[in-house]
């Protein structure tokens, strides 16, 4: 059995498999496939060198560069872009009224590399705010809004919903 | 479902090392083994380049386990930075180790960056071999022919260069804990605080003997990137102060026994003449700091 047939993993809820052709080639970037073949386009490509963020993703949870990821290595995952998000999630409403969004460019990958900081970690301080998002560039630069957004959504309650 | 069928074709993710082994032996060094594709999908990125043939290790059990003994924590190579950044016993015993996991780029790289591929990848500029060197830390190196571990000092022998045969794969790093009374300083060097590429960094442990004001040296080791072709030990360095009194080292001795050690080169990150005068003045802070008395700590 050629492994680009078996391989299957979960996109926002979706489930993609070798099988029906909705992967491609085990080679093929995540980012390639969630903006190409899956039209999800709301991860956006910035450096594509795992410099800048942009294009970040949620992997099992966990903050991921998807110019980085071949498919193939994601077998049994479960993929979450922007698009994934629910639109209860409080960073949401908490980028918006603070203001943290200018270009938008880096907005989708800072606002997953926020969520997943806030689920390892519900009430962060500014430092380990910064810490979390150091791999996510902006470059209208407007940082200061963006840490604000994502210490207000942490004091949202209910965020967890 | 069998989380990792063995693949024909050019992508091969074989569900246990013995399979792994077997793929690599076959390919004659025909195949990259690829991690965390951290550094590697750089490379491969843009241009709509295909991958080469790769064997992806990234299903491999055996090779994420953090065990730790009495004396060593043994990580397996395929363990990511994030977990031995977070680890609380190698953030207690070595937290030079739990430092440098941490400044290894971003979150979202530590997240998929292994500690293997940081070493096989063979970069002068790696973030975690000083730390492994200055630990006098061991690797094992597997294939179908059987298994070794040798000194992580040795393993490194030219610019991307490894003693790692084409069919040996890196299985994991044995780290010994240093005596409570060892002296840790760490330092890396960059452009900025975050994810910046090493313009020099230093791991050193020092161990002295007790004494006030006139300890000397019993056992100080070193490890250095971005200063030559491949993460460095300093072993002239190591001699030349070994047995010294702390207050007798002065930047002189230092300079000299490194101008044998490192062969730091201008490129795009800095210049020789720089990192050659950082080095020395890591080293003569990292001594400064076993100098004094409650010298236990790492640098910022």
């Amino acid at each position: 059995m050629n492994f680009a047939r078996t391989l299957a993993f979960t996109l926002n809820g979706r489930a993609l498999s070798g099988a029906d052709g909705s992967i491609a080639s085990p080679s093929m970037r995540l980012l390639d496939l969630l903006r190409l073949q899956a039209g999800q386009t709301g991860t956006k490509e910035g450096c594509g060198e795992g410099e800048c963020g942009a294009c970040a993703v949620l992997v099992d949870g966990e903050v991921v560069n998807s110019c980085l990821v071949p498919v193939g290595q994601l077998h049994g995952c479960t993929v979450t872009s922007i698009e994934g998000l629910p639109r209860t999630d409080p960073l949401l409403e908490a980028f918006a009224r603070a203001g943290a969004t200018q270009c938008g460019i880096c907005t989708p990958g800072m606002i997953l590399a926020a969520r997943a900081l806030l689920d390892r970690r519900p009430d962060p301080s500014l430092d380990e705010v910064r810490e979390a998002l150091a791999g996510n560039l902006c470059r209208c630069t407007g940082y200061t809004r963006i840490y604000a957004a994502v210490l207000d959504a942490a004091a949202i309650p209910g965020r967890d919903a | 479902m069998n989380a990792a069928a063995p693949t024909l074709g050019d992508w091969h993710r074989p569900a246990s090392l013995a399979e792994a082994l077997v793929i690599r032996a076959q390919a004659r060094g025909t195949m990259v083994a690829i991690a965390g594709c951290t550094d590697l999908m750089v490379g491969w990125n843009g241009g709509g380049r295909r991958l080469p043939q790769v064997l992806d290790l990234s299903a491999l059990q055996e090779l994420r386990a953090i065990e730790v003994g009495a004396d060593t924590v043994t990580i397996g190579a395929a363990v990511c930075c994030a977990r031995i950044g977070a680890h609380p016993a190698i953030a207690g015993r070595l937290p030079m180790l739990a430092a440098s996991a941490r400044q290894t780029g971003s979150v979202a790289i530590q997240n998929r960056a292994t500690l293997g591929g940081n070493i096989m990848n063979a970069s002068p500029a790696a973030d975690n071999p000083p730390v492994l060197l200055a630990h006098g830390a061991r690797v094992m190196l597997a294939s179908v022919r059987g298994s070794r571990t040798i000194d992580y000092a040795s393993f490194h022998t030219g610019y991307k260069r490894t003693r790692a045969e084409p069919d040996e794969l890196l299985v994991s790093i044995t780290v010994p804990f240093p005596a409570s009374d060892a002296y840790s300083y760490h330092r890396k060097v960059g452009t900025r605080r975050a994810q910046a590429i090493s313009k020099v960094a230093l791991a050193a442990l020092i161990v002295t003997t007790s004494g006030g004001d006139d300890r000397r040296i019993h056992e100080a080791r070193f490890g250095f990137a971005s200063v030559g072709p491949m993460p460095l030990a300093a072993p002239a360095l190591s001699t030349a102060i070994g047995g010294r009194r702390l207050r007798e080292i002065d930047r002189a001795l230092v300079e000299q026994a490194l101008a044998s050690d490192l062969s730091p080169i201008d490129d795009i990150r800095s210049t020789a003449d720089y990192r050659r005068r950082v080095a020395v003045n890591l080293v003569l802070a990292a001594i400064a700091g076993a100098a004094q008395p409650s010298g236990r700590t790492t640098a910022p």
